[in-house]
Order: C-alpha cells, then sequence, then structure tokens
C-alpha cells in the first residue's frame, strides 16, 4: 500500500514549523501505524533528511505516550484506540494522510510531533494523590467499598493521561483529563477526605497552565482512547460546588 | 531550569470561585436559566395574541400594574444579562487563546453545530434584544406607534409591527438564533450544574432539541400568522 503523508515538521520550540509531504511505500496493512512511520524514517534516513521525531513508548495502548492527530483526529479515527494500536488495515491505497501534533497553548511542541505535557503532571502534583504521611501499608481490604463505587473509580482511572481529550477540544480543555483524576478519588474512601481541597487546587493549576474552558462539545469523550464519559466532567462540577459552598477541613 | 509553580493541597490558597474556569460557567449557567424562564414565560404571555385583543391587552395591564416589582424584573435581567454577556465573551477570548496554532485539518465529531457557534447566536441575540427595546419598549425606531403604546394596545403594535415584512424577517432570523442557542443550552446548563449522569445526558440533548423546537415555533407562529392575515386588526 502507498500513502502521501503531509507531516509537521519543526525544529524546536523556537522554529516555526510547517507541513512537508512525505510518500510511504510499500506500507503492509499489518503494520500499526507507528511501525508505518518507522518505516518512513528509514527512507528519510537514507535521503539524508532528518527523521520526523513522535512521542511513543509502550506501543501497546495502556502507557498514554503517543500522540498524534491523524486527519484531524486525536490517535486516528477508530474509537477506543490509541495511535500505537491502530493499524494501517484501517486505511486504503492511495489515501492522504495529515499528521500533527497536539495542539494548545499549554502543551508547547518540543520538536516536530512531540509536545511538552508536563503541564498534566503539575495538576497531577496539586492534588492528583492521596496524602499517606504516615504509617505501614493499610491491610488489603480493611476498608469496605461497594462494586458500585470500586467500578465508577476503575472507569475513572482508566485515564492513561495523553491528553487526547486536550487535543480534540474546541478549546483546548483539560476538564475530561481533571474529571477523570478527581472523580478517580472522589469514588472512593480514601479520596474523600481530600476531595474539597483536591478538587480546587487541580482546577486552580489547570487554570494556570492556561487550558480552555469546557463548552459541553463532548469532543473528548469521542476521542479518548480509554472511553472516559464526560458524566466525571458533571461529578467534578458537583465536587467543586460542594467545595465551594461547603468545604470540608480536610 | 525553570521553577515549577504548583500549589499543592496542604499549601492551597483558594482563589475566588469567579474567577476559575467552573465558576465562570456556573454564572454563566445560573443566568442563562433565568433568561430559559423567561424567554418561556415571554413566549407564552404573548402568544395570548391568538386569544383576541382582550385577553393580550389585559395580560400587558397586568405587567405594567405590577409597578416597582416590574422594575425589579427589569433591572436583574439587565443585570443577570450584562453578566451573561461579559462572561461568555471572556470565556470565549479565552478559549481562542487557548489553541494559538490551528490545526491543519479540523473536524467535527461529536460537537452539534449550535454548540460550535454559540457567541455568534449570543452575539446576535444581543443585537435583537436592542433593537427589540427599540422598536417595541421604546419605540424609537417606529415612533408611529406612540399612540398604541400610550393605550397599552399591544395587540395593535404586533399587527403593526409584523405587517411589514422586513420587521418580521428580523424577528424570524432572530428567533432562528435563539433556537440555535437554547438548543446547546439546556443540556451544557444541567451539564454545568453537575446534574447528569450517563443516563442524563443522551436524554437532556433531546429534551434541548424538543424545547429548541418548541421556542422557534412559539415565537416564530406570531409574525407568521400576522402576515398570513390569521391575526388582523379589529
Amino acid at each position: 500500500m502507498n500513502l502521501t503523508l503531509y507531516v509537521w515538521r519543526q525544529k524546536n520550540a523556537d522554529d516555526k514549523g510547517r507541513m512537508e509531504t512525505y510518500a510511504a511505500k510499500n506500507i503492509s496493512t499489518h503494520m500499526s501505524f507507528l511501525e508505518m512511520l518507522d518505516v518512513v524514517n528509514e527512507d528519510l534516513i537514507e535521503q539524508g533528511i532528518e527523521p520526523i521525531a513522535f512521542d511513543h513508548d509502550c506501543r501497546e495502548g495502556i502507557c498514554g505516550m503517543c500522540s498524534l492527530v491523524v486527519n484531524g483526529r486525536p490517535h486516528g479515527p477508530e474509537k477506543a484506540t490509541t495511535i500505537c494500536q491502530l493499524h494501517m488495515r484501517h486505511f486504503k491505497e492511495g489515501d492522504k494522510i495529515y499528521i500533527e501534533p497536539w495542539r494548545a497553548k499549554a502543551f508547547a511542541v518540543v520538536k516536530d510531533l512531540v509536545v511538552d505535557r508536563s503541564a498534566l503532571d503539575r495538576i497531577m502534583a496539586a492534588g492528583g494523590f492521596v496524602s499517606v504521611n504516615t504509617g505501614g501499608v493499610p491491610d488489603g481490604n480493611s476498608i469496605p467499598i461497594s462494586k458500585v463505587d470500586a467500578d465508577t473509580a476503575m472507569d475513572a482511572a482508566a485515564c492513561i493521561g495523553c491528553g487526547a481529550c486536550v487535543a480534540s477540544c474546541k478549546n483546548a480543555s483539560a476538564m475530561l483529563f481533571v474529571a477523570a483524576k478527581v472523580s478517580q478519588f472522589a469514588s472512593l474512601p480514601q479520596g474523600k477526605v481530600e476531595a474539597s481541597r483536591r478538587v480546587r487546587a487541580m482546577i486552580d493549576q489547570m487554570d494556570v497552565e492556561g487550558f480552555g474552558n469546557c463548552t459541553n462539545f463532548q469532543e473528548c469523550e469521542a476521542a479518548c482512547p480509554k472511553e472516559i464519559s464526560i458524566k466525571f466532567i458533571a461529578k467534578m462540577n458537583r465536587e467543586y460546588l460542594k467545595s465551594s459552598v461547603a468545604p470540608s477541613k480536610g | 531550569m525553570d521553577t515549577i509553580q504548583v500549589s499543592t493541597m496542604s499549601s492551597h490558597r483558594p482563589v475566588t470561585a469567579y474567577k476559575s474556569s467552573i465558576g465562570m460557567k456556573l454564572l454563566m449557567g445560573i443566568t442563562g436559566f433565568t433568561f430559559i424562564g423567561f424567554v418561556t414565560g415571554h413566549m407564552i404571555g404573548n402568544l395570548q395574541v391568538f386569544l383576541g385583543p382582550e385577553k393580550l391587552n389585559a395580560y400587558a395591564h397586568t405587567l405594567q400594574s405590577l409597578g416597582a416589582l416590574l422594575w425589579i424584573i427589569r433591572l436583574s435581567l439587565f443585570t443577570f444579562f450584562a453578566v451573561h454577556i461579559f462572561f461568555g465573551i471572556k470565556l470565549w477570548l479565552e478559549n481562542k487563546a487557548s489553541r494559538p496554532i490551528p490545526y491543519v485539518k479540523e473536524v467535527n465529531v461529536e460537537s452539534t453545530f449550535s454548540s460550535r457557534i454559540m457567541i455568534w447566536s449570543g452575539l446576535a441575540m444581543f443585537s435583537f434584544v436592542v433593537y427589540h427595546l427599540l422598536h417595541f419598549t421604546l419605540i424609537v425606531t417606529n415612533p408611529e406607534y406612540a399612540v398604541l403604546k400610550e393605550n397599552l394596545d399591544v395587540y395593535s403594535m404586533m399587527v403593526v409591527g409584523f405587517s411589514n415584512y422586513w420587521i418580521s424577517a428580523v424577528y424570524v432570523v432572530a428567533m432562528i438564533f435563539l433556537s440555535l442557542h437554547v438548543n446547546h443550552a439546556v443540556f451544557s446548563m444541567f451539564q454545568t450544574f453537575g446534574l447528569t449522569n450517563a443516563k442524563w445526558i443522551p436524554l437532556l440533548r433531546r429534551i434541548g432539541n424538543l424545547y429548541a423546537i418548541l421556542i422557534l415555533v412559539g415565537y416564530v407562529s406570531m409574525p407568521i400568522a400576522v402576515l398570513l392575515n390569521i391575526i388582523t386588526l379589529h
């Protein structure tokens, strides 16, 4: 299969950047999208052109490192699929494919398709944890948790922090990411203790980082490779309202 | 190396809620909710035009006789309107700034047309409200209504006003924008208030669609009825 790629090339953060056109030749339908880029890069190296830089790590859809906007859609056209798990059988001979980095003020381009997502780490550092300041490891199952609550927390915790929600949002808002993290803790007794302070700390950090605001477009849910529901955004809004009206001491 | 600034939970200093992203959204939701109430009430009140001049003019007299209460309602609506517009524009500007470099290939997957044009349908509503007040309330654009206005003959004002094709066209176009605006507003408001879950999100979207259609049909029926001579001067 032969394809035409339009790829964003940018030397470094200060470079203006531009789209470049490359031919992807003899691509097997069994390859993943990233393997296809590996093949293109080998071609580029042989031609003496700098290979395309892109983020990747586990290549099995669980680490949240890969981050390509393919034909305007973060992680490409398949539902619930990271770009590393997208296979070339979803494309056909002669396809034109646009490959761009995550676009957001809070995610500066480092090089080509690699962006700096440390803003998400700083939101986590602001409140995405449970404070356990002393004592040994608590016994497993010492705090009974209902199946419903455990499942809700697990659904939220499925977030791999890739930032596709930000990339897909018309406002580059990080609400789905923050909502997943806030809800994951707020659904469990261990996390409820600090729920009030947590939601405010994480939202404040989100605002400081320069992410946009939520317009309830629902684009994030469609782009999320882990299918995190926007119901968690409603949950976060409830948590925020609760913490504003009646902040707990925790 | 750059210093990383993070306000952790322990040293956390709460910012004033209205400055935060969710705080501003809540203000949009609360003010928007009152407009949904107003828009619904205003439509039901005016639909009495189909019941004849006595009914509609009696309704106008009842509103006028509220006296101070009417002014409290007017001033509250005006304040809420100003807040809604101020934060609507502020949020829109912030959202624009959050993505300085646009995508070369831009696609829409889940977002609706009405959700993407909220700022434009909103600004269209603002322009319309200014015109509407100049037209029927302050009678600046059509001073010939002055006698009718003095007698509180709202019925005749409506018939005379909508008999003009251009005026009717302005009202119909404005109501299309209003309909688009509330189509997204209903769901968005409940979501911002946190009053949704997986079951209610699709339901509220449908309720929003239905409400938008009701508003459009209800309001547009009045100029159309005048133009089709279903409602005439008595």
